[in-house]
Order: C-alpha cells, then structure tokens, then sequence
C-alpha cells in the first residue's frame, strides 16, 4: 500500500486532518461504555490488516509531518532527548528493532542493506540514505537512539531493568501527555507514575511491572491508553503548559467538534536483546470530536464513556472544567441504542444515528 | 523539638528515616541547622571519634555543644553553599565502608544522597533524619531553575517569574519537587499562597 503524506501542522495553523483512511483505522480505546483502569495488555503480535496494530512500528499519513515537528520541539529544547550514559547499547538495540521492522514491514518506503557491520539505511519518505558502522557511534549524527527516532513516530522511554525494576534511563519524548522526561529521568517504574490517581490503590503498578519484567524478546506486548487534548496539539509537555494551556479554555459549544480531540496513546513493549532492557514507544494518536462522530458507535460509547469517567480521572487527564460542554455536544450521538463490544468501528453492522 | 510528621503522599515522594549509630571505622555525618539535634541524640563517644561532622549552622547555634562531642573532625559552615565543595571532596576520598548520615532539610539531604550516589557510596550506607524547616527545593518545570527553601504554595519562580503550584513529584536526580504554572489556564488568576502543610 501507497502510504499520502500530509503536509500539516500541529501547531500555530493546526493544518492537521485525518483523512477517512485515519479516521477508519484510529485507535478507538474504549471497549465497552464505560472506562477504569486496568492492566489491558495484550501481544503486540500484529492485528487486523491495516489497523494501527497490524505491524511492530505504525507508519501513518502524518508520519512526515510529525518528523518534521519533532525536530522543531528538539530544536528549541534539546531535553526532551536524553539518554544516561549506560544506556547507549540499549540504543543500538533499538535501532536494530526499528530498522529491522520498518524495512521488512514497509519494504517500499525503507530499506535495511547489512554487510557486516557496515549498514545502509534508506528512508524514502525523509530523503534519508545513511551509511554507517552498527555499534559505533562516531559514524551516527546523533546517537543511537535520537537518530532513529528522529525518524519513528511515537516518543520513546528506554528502559533498563535492574533491582526487579524498570528505570527510565533514556528517552525521545517530544509529543507526551504533559510530563516531563528531563524530571523524570532516572526514576523507577512506580516513581515515574507517582502522579497517577486510583491507580496505585488498585494494585495495577504491581501488576503491570511483573508482567513488564517478564517480557521476552520476540513476544512484545500493546495496550492502549487516552486522554483529551484540545487542538491537534502534539507538544503537550509540561515545559511548555504556561503557553498552551489557554488553549483548553478556547473551546466552544460551536468550535468543540473540530478542536476537541481524542488522544489515543498505542503503547508497546520490547525487550532489547543486548542490553536486556526494554523500549517502550507511546504513539500518539489524535482524532477530531467531528471525525469520531463519523462512527455511530463511537459517538454513542464516547458519550456515555465521557459522561460517567470518575471525576478524579476526569481532574488528572486535565478536562474536568470543560466536561459539561463535550458531554452536552456528544449527547446529540447517543440515540441510546446498545453498542458492540470492542473497539472496532463497525460500520456495516451497527445502526446509524436514530435521531 | 518535636519532629514534623510529613503528610502520606505519592510515591515517588521521598520518605525520611531516623539516624541510628552503624558499625563501621568511618562515619560522614551532616548536620544543617536543627539537624543538630538529631546527632546529639545518637552521639556517643566512641562514634564520635571516628565522625567527620559537618554542621551548616544556617543561623543556629549548636555550634559548642557539637564540638563538645569530640568528633574525629569538626567543621562549621555557614550553609550548604558553603559546604558544598567540602562535602564533594570527603565524598571522593571516602574509604569503603563509609557510613553516611544526613540530617537537616530535604533540600540538603536530596542533594547530598545524589552527591553521594555520584561519588559511589551506596544508598544502603546512607541514612537520613528530616530535622528543622519543611521547606523544599523546587525545579520550575518551565524554564528549569531550582528555587531554594520554599515554604509556601504557589510561589513565584527565582528565575522566570511563573506563578507555580507545588507539586509532591520528587526528582532524585535533581534533589528537587516540581513547579508547575498555576494559572496558565486563566492569567492572574493565582489563589492566595499558604505554607505548603497548611
């Protein structure tokens, strides 16, 4: 398949759109109508032809773009890339993975050639044809880790697994749901989530780290994970909250439907075969309020999804104050018709809108 | 003086202990302020004559009766500023074994753990007495400067000016909390500022 890309923006202008193909293949979170935490993982081992989960590392229409805002955001802070000096070889790691997977699974747009040591790497959509030495640096514009993901869509934590724990040791982290890898760096799998609310309470920390641990290579794992964003704004950091912020007060009963998105995070999970560590891309993908309501079932779960998350949940991912303004806009989809299970868009068997 | 009881809180919180004395030939200790009293409490003197103890007097005055203990070495400084490079220099020539005790506010305390942690020591040599002022070390997330001993919330930036919200989210890497702007959503709207415990 012929991937268009889009020339958009995820800021300023905010030209990013989803075309129907984007729309058709979001990653719709909500399995049933209502939503609480939970370990939701499952293996990463491909999925429906041409979902999201169908090959290790997604390659969508905004991939060009997102690059392009990436360099941006590195470019006015060089924090958000940072990797601990131990943690090079778990770079080289992910490179190979990323390598490896994206010219066997997209052999149209990159190419791996591997003689030896000596590696040339072409990425067709970036105009990129790199020759270099696998494992020495010196023949890398950047290290391991920030050359690759300079060019893979998703941030990226690098994690290495010591004490029964998972320390965030490195990371690429430019398009996150407002926190910071520069503070978070070094910190432990339950530091990290610290902030987290109910979570702890319920024991999911616990339960995700063990089965995190046990990850083997060639057996990666998925789970989905969301929060709302308004504005196809990417560079929700922390750093840089004091200037975006104002934009969640900017919603409207008239512009919420093309300004509110759905940020839907596909998180995977490696492990790395040299350094034993384990990668963990957060790809983030965004979906306008109007685009979901395309999809009657989506219109109705998110609908009564929205309208029933607990409040502490609500506070956290950062929406509460404009809450009533989205339940009142998605009550016009919700017809009050029973949905399917899972999160498919089932198109050709579920009702349209009875209204 | 009574210990202040910090509140439960997240875990990336840190939790200090209560100094006890260790075996070993070689003990740092590092007493700010009212920390004082926490290695008069567990002094004795054939510890004490193998303690290099440094006391950041911070405007107090226990200066006399530390040294009455007889340490190995005794040193008085004004604050941690003005220790720091001593400390950084003990650190390194620190013979295996070292036993290290921290005492103080969690300012001093998460910047020498991270010093120490730097310097090889291992955190299981390392124990901690929160003693004196509850006031916290603070990282604006926004521009990335440290304000030293905030006591209320929110504050004002040192550096950048922001109104910031204090968060519990601790960073041992920077020995610091987070500051996170308050009034992003809303400019000038900035709740009136109480003491962080209040």
């Amino acid at each position: 398949m012929t991937i268009q890309f889009n020339d958009e923006t995820f800021r300023d202008d905010y030209s990013f759109r989803n075309s129907p193909w984007a729309i058709k293949r979001f990653p719709f979170p909500f399995d049933k109508d209502d939503y609480m935490y939970s370990v939701n993982m499952e293996p990463h081992k491909g999925g429906r032809e041409g979902s999201v989960f169908q090959n290790r590392f997604d390659v969508d229409e905004h991939y060009v773009s997102e690059m392009r805002d990436r360099a941006k955001v590195l470019s006015d802070d060089p924090l958000r890339c940072q990797s601990l000096p131990h943690m090079t070889l778990a770079g080289w790691d992910l490179l190979e993975l990323i390598m490896v997977s994206k010219s066997e699974d997209y052999p149209d747009l990159f190419e791996l050639h591997r003689d030896g040591d000596k590696w040339r790497w072409i990425n067709k959509p970036m105009g990129i044809d790199d020759t270099f030495t696998f494992l020495d640096e010196a023949t890398l514009p950047y290290g391991p880790m920030e050359y690759i993901t300079r060019q893979t869509q998703g941030d990226f934590a690098l994690l290495d697994q010591r004490d029964d724990n998972l320390w965030m040791d490195a990371g690429m982290v430019t398009t996150q749901a407002d926190w910071s890898l520069d503070f978070d760096i070094g910190m432990n799998f339950f530091e990290w989530h610290a902030p987290v609310p109910l979570a702890h309470e319920k024991g999911i920390f616990v339960r995700a780290l063990k089965f995190l641990l046990n990850i083997q290579q060639g057996a990666p794992a998925r789970r989905l994970n969301w929060t709302m964003t308004v504005n196809p704004l990417l560079d929700t950091s922390p750093e840089n909250y004091h200037k975006w912020g104002i934009q969640k007060t900017e919603l409207t009963p008239e512009n919420i439907g093309s300004k509110q998105h759905l940020r839907v995070e596909l998180q995977t999970f490696f492990r790395l075969p040299r350094s034993n560590g384990l990668v963990f891309p957060i790809r983030c993908y965004l979906c306008s309020f109007q685009d979901l309501m395309t999809v009657p079932k989506w219109g109705r779960r998110l609908h009564r999804v929205i309208r029933d998350l607990p409040e502490e949940l609500a506070t956290y991912k950062g929406f509460i104050d404009n809450r009533p303004m989205m339940v009142d806009y998605l009550s016009q989809f919700d017809d009050g018709q029973p949905t399917s299970l899972g999160i498919w868009p089932d198109l050709d068997s579920e009702p349209p809108l009875k209204k | 003086m009574s210990k202040f009881e910090f509140p439960p809180s997240i875990t990336s919180r840190p939790i200090w202990g209560s100094l006890t004395p260790r075996q070993g030939k070689h003990h740092l200790m590092i007493a700010e302020a009212e920390g004082a009293e926490a290695v008069l409490d567990i002094a004795s003197p054939e510890l004490m004559a193998k303690t290099h103890l440094i006391y950041l007097a911070r405007g107090t005055d226990y200066g006399d009766k530390l040294r009455a203990l007889n340490p190995q070495h005794f040193r008085e400084s004004p604050t941690f500023g003005a220790a720091r490079q001593r400390i950084e220099r003990v650190l390194q020539d620190a013979a295996m074994g070292l036993q290290l005790y921290l005492t103080g506010t969690e300012g001093m305390m998460g910047q020498v753990m991270q010093m120490a942690v730097t310097a090889g020591i291992p955190h299981t040599a390392i124990q901690t007495e929160h003693r004196g002022s509850t006031a916290r070390r603070m990282q604006c997330v926004h521009c990335k400067g440290i304000t030293e001993d905030v006591e209320i919330d929110p504050f004002v930036c040192s550096h950048c000016g922001l109104n910031l919200f204090v968060r519990d989210h601790y960073s041992r890497r920077l020995a610091a909390y987070q500051g996170v702007c308050i009034d992003a959503e809303d400019p000038g709207n900035v709740p009136e500022s109480k003491g962080i415990y209040e």
